[in-house]
């Protein structure tokens, strides 16, 4: 044992220009917190919605006022005898996923803030803590009380999002991952109809999901154990140059996978998806259907292509593995799903698998991938835009169909739907034949792009399987548009007048998918020129 | 390297993990993990010393907060399911099988 280097800590150098978006969420976030203690009910909803769409525009404003700066180091810490890269690193990727964070940030708050739909209040329940069916609970509803804690929640997840994308050490990632999950637990048990479901739902995420970090936790300890170091750039140097057993490393790699395809919804680790999204309410969901994907993507592609690159592990054929359970489990079990939310949720996990052959086949500038070329990093963002889009409309779409004052969310009562409410129907058919990958939309793109990296990284056979399990995923989606237009109308569901809010959402989710499939030059050429990761910098 | 302190670490986190897995009750699954969180911290505490640097003793108190943050989320989501169910057993959250 060497004794311990005497305590000296040197404060970090922290580039606040740089950093700002994250701080206007966290900093809208703690504000949203004291409007709830100050701010008299009957103003809160407003001021919340208004303080958070206008810290997402500022952010968002912020980082395109940056996107010419060249790549640096956030946050800077100097420590004893050897200079670290830093917590935080602001690179391409970091941009890219910024950017589409925050944008569809702010499209899910817009769902958040939809109250015509619900009769006048929003789709939280008026008072979680009561018990369901409870004089206390109907007292609040007749009352019209609202939970607006759903803001400030929603903005503390969406920083750690920003976060965990830009974690450039272990220790960062983690607490970032702790940080988008628990806001994520408390909002899936705030819906305002079917409370018990809620409620389940939100035990489920939660006992998982800290199984997962605890799983990944303990990952990083194993690596910090083989390594010494929780930088990325640390540990690279530790696997390239270490002469000891690879076992501890391993362990610790394939931990921190486990938490982090958790987080994806990758099989085997996603008996939550189904259950969370379907008793989330339905804001909440959409939400977490896009930004989370964005952020564990982000996360597991930085750790695996900058912190484990290094020659010493294959780790390829496992994620190979992972990603055709996927697809498959993902594709077959949404064939038999009879509740839309659910089969949503099956098909997000069926996307999981596709972005993630795109993970296996790793074409970077590393691997000899020419500059200005979408590589597998580029691919799977641009993926994740198609697919955010289709996801984020499909889940409005839920919120508005309705029977007896709840979402009709079983596919029975949706027949005929789109013959007695042709634009809600028209809609819902682009939206289904992006998330199948139908060319001329954007999901369309987005799937040639990540089987042409996983092609390109020399998994041509992965290629090939998800072309086939994608020819047979247009069947789940083929499915819900014949239920639309080829059923006799039962007569039950209703499609509900949106505030302007959802009709917003829906608006740009359609013409995002249009125009991202007719035209997705523009788009793929900015992806392309800035999203690549940083792999060292020198102090 | 067969340091015992990852052993041990490796024995009491395989008792969680076991836990988390078999138990039925919901706070029994959230002790579990409160015990996998201690046994990354032993890993951490002693590979800070094996190295000779303080970065794990830092990470130690990390994930002591986040624990801390994890009971506040978790017990007020299990005693809202207590109170509506009476029952804090995860058998009975069957309400979504399909």
């Amino acid at each position: 044992m060497t004794p311990l280097a005497p305590l000296a800590f040197t404060a970090p150098t922290i580039n606040y220009g740089l950093f700002a978006p994250v701080l206007f969420v966290l900093g809208a976030a703690c504000v949203g917190i004291l409007v709830e203690a100050f701010a008299p009910r009957a103003l809160r909803f407003q001021i919340q919605v208004a303080l958070s769409l206008i810290a997402l525009a500022a952010a968002f404003v912020n980082l395109v006022l940056n996107w010419g700066i060249a790549s640096r180091a956030l946050i800077d810490p100097v420590t004893v005898g050897q200079v670290v890269t830093g917590s935080l690193i602001h690179d391409g990727a970091t941009q890219v996923m910024w950017a589409m964070l925050l944008g569809f940030g702010f499209v899910s708050l817009l769902l958040f803030a939809e109250r015509r739909v619900h009769g006048g209040v929003t789709a939280f329940t008026p008072m979680a803590a009561a018990t369901p069916g409870s004089k206390a609970e109907t007292e609040a509803a007749e009352a019209g009380l609202e939970h607006t804690e759903a803001f400030p929640l929603a903005l503390f997840s969406l920083s750690g999002m920003l976060l965990i994308v830009a974690a450039n050490d272990l220790l960062t990632m983690f607490v970032a991952l702790e940080i988008l999950s628990f806001p994520l637990y408390v909002l899936c048990g705030l819906a305002r109809h079917r409370r018990l479901l809620s409620q389940e739902s939100a035990l489920k995420y939660f006992l998982l999901g800290s199984g997962a970090s605890a799983m990944l936790l303990f990952g990083v300890a194993l690596v910090f154990g083989y390594s010494g170091s929780f930088a990325y750039d640390g540990i690279v140097t530790a696997v390239t140059l270490s002469q000891e057993s690879d076992r501890l490393l391993i362990g610790g790699v394939a931990l921190i996978a486990v938490g982090l395809l958790f987080k994806i919804g990758a099989v085997p680790f996603h008996a939550w998806v189904p259950d969370v999204y379907q008793g989330a309410p339905t804001p909440v969901t959409s939400f977490m259907a896009v930004c989370t994907k964005i952020a564990a993507a982000g996360a597991l592609l930085r750790i695996f292509y900058v912190c484990f690159g290094g020659a010493r592990l294959t780790w390829q054929p496992v994620i190979a593995a992972v990603a055709i359970l996927t697809m498959i489990v993902g594709t077959v079990v949404a064939i038999v799903q009879t509740d839309i939310k659910r089969l949503l949720a099956y098909s997000s996990v069926a996307h999981a698998g596709f972005l993630l052959t795109a993970v296996t086949g790793a074409a970077t500038t590393q691997s000899g991938l020419a500059d200005g070329q979408l590589g597998s990093v580029g691919a799977i963002l641009f993926y994740l835009i198609g697919y955010g889009f289709a996801t984020i409309g499909c889940f409005a779409v839920v919120t508005v169909v309705r029977a007896h004052g709840r979402e009709a969310t079983e596919l029975s009562q949706w027949a005929g739907l789109g013959r007695r409410y042709p634009v809600i129907g028209i809609s819902m058919v682009i939206l289904l034949l992006s998330l199948a990958g139908i060319p001329l939309t954007a999901g369309f793109v987005g799937k040639f792009a990540v089987f042409t990296a996983a092609w390109q990284g020399g998994y041509w056979w992965l290629a090939l399987v998800a072309v086939l399990v994608s020819v047979v995923a247009v069947y789940i989606y083929l499915r819900v548009i014949i239920v639309l237009f080829f059923r006799e109308p039962a007569g039950e569901a209703e499609v509900t007048i949106a505030g302007p809010m959802t009709l917003i959402v829906l608006a740009i989710s359609l013409i995002g998918t249009l125009v991202l499939g007719i035209a997705p030059a523009p788009v793929t050429n900015v992806i392309a020129q800035a999203a690549e990761f940083l792999h060292a910098v020198a102090g | 390297m067969n340091d015992p302190y990852i052993v041990l670490a490796a024995i009491l986190f395989t008792i969680g993990l076991v836990g988390f897995l078999i138990r039925r009750n919901a706070l029994v699954i959230f002790m579990s993990v409160e015990l996998m969180l201690n046994a990354c911290n032993l890993v951490f505490i002693s590979m800070s010393q094996v190295h000779g640097i303080l970065d794990g003793q830092v990470a130690a108190f990390f994930v002591m907060v986040v624990a801390a943050a994890e009971v506040v989320v978790g017990l007020s989501i299990i005693l809202m399911i207590y109170r509506s169910r009476r029952s804090t057993s995860v058998d009975n959250l069957t309400a979504m099988k399909h």
